[in-house]
């Protein structure tokens, strides 16, 4: 029956695929019947006078997004100057900013967050500043970053650092307040110390809560490093993305795309299993 | 007055009340004590305050008044020296069943290599029958078998006090009667004191040496004190016949039904003049009641005058 399901749901999943492929490919296919005009539109002249033209509407047909990504794919660390480089180069950059930015909110926020959530006092005193600042553009930061660190890269781990903060912090604190009475009872009854109790009931406790923060906070880290990373270039998927749109080269742009998607899901997948192992049936 | 191996002395719990000046007092004055050996089953309606005397000799809850020693020491807080079983389970549920316990025996004696600390957890598992789920964990096990994780777990840290908070209240009948022919087993073999709150008249009977009757709230007191003088060992398919079983259990019936709430108004009447709430529970021997100290057609509990 599951399997069954299964089957169907991948059956439609590859129908839609392929209908979605073909009305782009049909969408992007050189106008035949109509040809070129003699009048270039002020748009064609500024594309580079329509001569170079892959389609009618400029966008990239799926089969050339699809040669580009193979041959990117094939080559991926390569390293020809600042404004060419591999598209792995490049992933591995964002990646490495996210996982470091995450590495150290996650350093503050689960212990602070432990704290919040075992004392009704500082629960109460950090609420307003984590409900005033958890709304804030990550990328507001960006300008006091950049003057106050002085280099974009760790700016942009800064930026990355401040938007994971906060549902670390907040599901941490959560997770701790909301541990069972009874489990908390058992602590107290076997007489174990404040430590004891943090690591061998309140942790495992919690775990799940914590794990579903970490979780929102990678999504949120990976959406928000391609925008950083437009923003103080150099390096990085944001700024591939950002310098292939100047380049005009839109099959570059739709495979970078598909590729942040992509790490993006894995991501995420890799949080989601790591979940596996702490969650406890009740 | 001798000294017993737990003493409640003047024990009294009063709660604020929401829309009131005044005090609500659940129940005042209570002096009980308590053997070492002794398994003794409290029983009550529900809110006459059973579940806050248990709290009290856990360590977990403070009371108004009064207190409880125990050993010649007062309990303060909860330790290592009070089991507690809840009726609420209360395992770990990310522990399996031995992790659950061994959780338990590690808190007790620290020292113990690993190998000691799971053989001895093992022990216990087996003497409540658990060989066959000591990996599962808790969600994996039924509620009969959970609680008895529970029983293994309190029996497990040899504590100087068992406490039991309607143990089986959460379970059906039939696993009931296995797990209380289960828990007698393990008692026999250890002669833990036992304390245990219950609803349930027969299971008192199979249980206890000992069960005391609690008056209604406001005002409650433990009224009575009524010997169960039925030899062990004891099983539940031969306990109704007992020569001694229908009066005792008539006794405690009644007064559940009728004298608790008679009890209860009288005690009221008594706190309104402002006499001394202290007292004793009246010794009763249903099976032999030519034998009783004061016999009385009018039960009621003995007041004491000077403290």
């Amino acid at each position: 029956m599951l399997s069954n399901l299964n089957f169907r749901a991948t059956v439609l999943s590859l129908v839609m695929l392929v209908v979605f492929l073909g009305v782009w490919q049909l969408a992007t296919a050189p106008d035949v019947l109509a040809p070129q005009q003699g009048e270039l539109s002020e748009y064609e002249r500024l594309m580079g006078g329509g001569t170079d033209r892959t389609s009618s509407s400029g966008i990239p047909a799926p089969t050339q997004v699809f040669s580009h990504a193979f041959s990117e794919l094939s080559n991926p660390f390569y390293d020809a100057g600042p404004n060419d480089k591999g598209i792995g180069i490049q992933l591995a950059y964002s990646i490495y900013r996210v996982l470091l930015g995450f590495a150290l909110a996650a350093l503050i926020a689960i212990p602070l967050g432990f704290v919040i959530g075992m004392s009704p006092l500082l629960n109460k005193a950090f609420d307003p500043y984590i409900q005033i600042l958890k709304p804030i553009s990550p990328l507001a930061w960006m300008p006091l970053a950049l003057f106050v660190i002085r280099d974009s890269n760790m700016s942009a781990i800064f930026v990355i650092f401040i938007c994971s903060i906060w549902p670390m912090l907040v599901n941490t604190a959560y997770g701790v307040a909301s541990v069972r009475n009874d489990w908390l009872n058992v602590a107290k009854t076997h007489q174990l110390s404040n430590l004891r109790t943090a690591f061998t009931v309140i942790l495992p406790a919690a775990a799940p809560t914590i794990l579903t923060g970490m979780r929102i906070s990678i999504g949120i880290a990976w959406l928000v490093i391609v925008a950083a990373e437009m923003l103080v270039g150099g390096t990085g998927i944001g700024y591939y993305i950002w310098n292939e749109w100047n380049n005009l080269d839109l099959a570059s742009v739709i495979f970078a795309i598909i590729m942040i998607g992509i790490v993006g899901f894995l991501l995420d997948a890799s949080l989601a299993q790591a979940t596996k192992f702490v969650r406890y049936a009740d | 007055m001798s000294k017993g191996f737990l003493e409640i002395e003047n024990l009294s719990q009063r709660f604020p009340q929401p829309d009131s000046n005044d005090l609500l007092t659940v129940f005042e004055g209570v002096d009980v004590t308590i053997d070492k050996g002794e398994f003794v089953c409290l029983i009550g309606h529900s809110g006459c305050g059973k579940s806050t005397i248990l709290n009290v000799l856990a360590g977990l809850a403070t009371p108004t008044d009064g207190n409880v020693i125990m050993d010649n020491k007062e309990i303060k807080g909860p330790s290592l020296d009070q089991g507690v079983i809840f009726q609420n389970h209360s395992l770990l549920p990310w522990l399996t069943a031995r992790d659950n316990v061994m959780f338990a025996v590690r808190a007790r004696w620290p020292n113990w290599s690993k190998a000691k600390r799971r053989e001895h957890a093992e022990r216990y598992l087996h003497m409540v029958g658990l060989d066959d789920a000591m990996d599962r964990k808790p969600s994996q096990l039924s509620g009969g078998m959970r609680q008895r994780v529970g029983i293994a777990r309190a029996f497990a840290i040899e504590p100087k006090l068992l406490l039991m908070d309607e143990p089986f209240g959460a379970l059906d009948a039939l696993t009931r009667g296995v797990i209380q022919e289960e828990l007698l087993k393990i008692w026999s073999e250890t002669h833990q004191t036992v304390f245990m709150i219950t609803h349930d008249v027969d299971e008192a009977i199979l249980l206890a040496d000992r069960v005391l009757l609690m008056t209604n709230g406001p005002h409650a007191q433990v009224a009575e004190s009524v010997k169960i003088d039925i030899p062990r060992p004891r099983t539940r398919a031969t306990l109704h016949q007992e020569e001694a079983y229908y009066p005792i259990r008539n006794h405690l019936v009644d007064f559940l039904v009728e004298g608790a709430k008679v009890m209860s108004a009288k005690a009221q009447e008594a706190a309104a003049r402002g006499d001394n709430p202290r007292h004793t529970p009246r010794i009763v021997n249903p099976a032999r009641p030519e034998a009783e100290p004061e016999h009385s057609s009018q039960p009621g509990p003995r007041m004491v005058r000077a403290v």
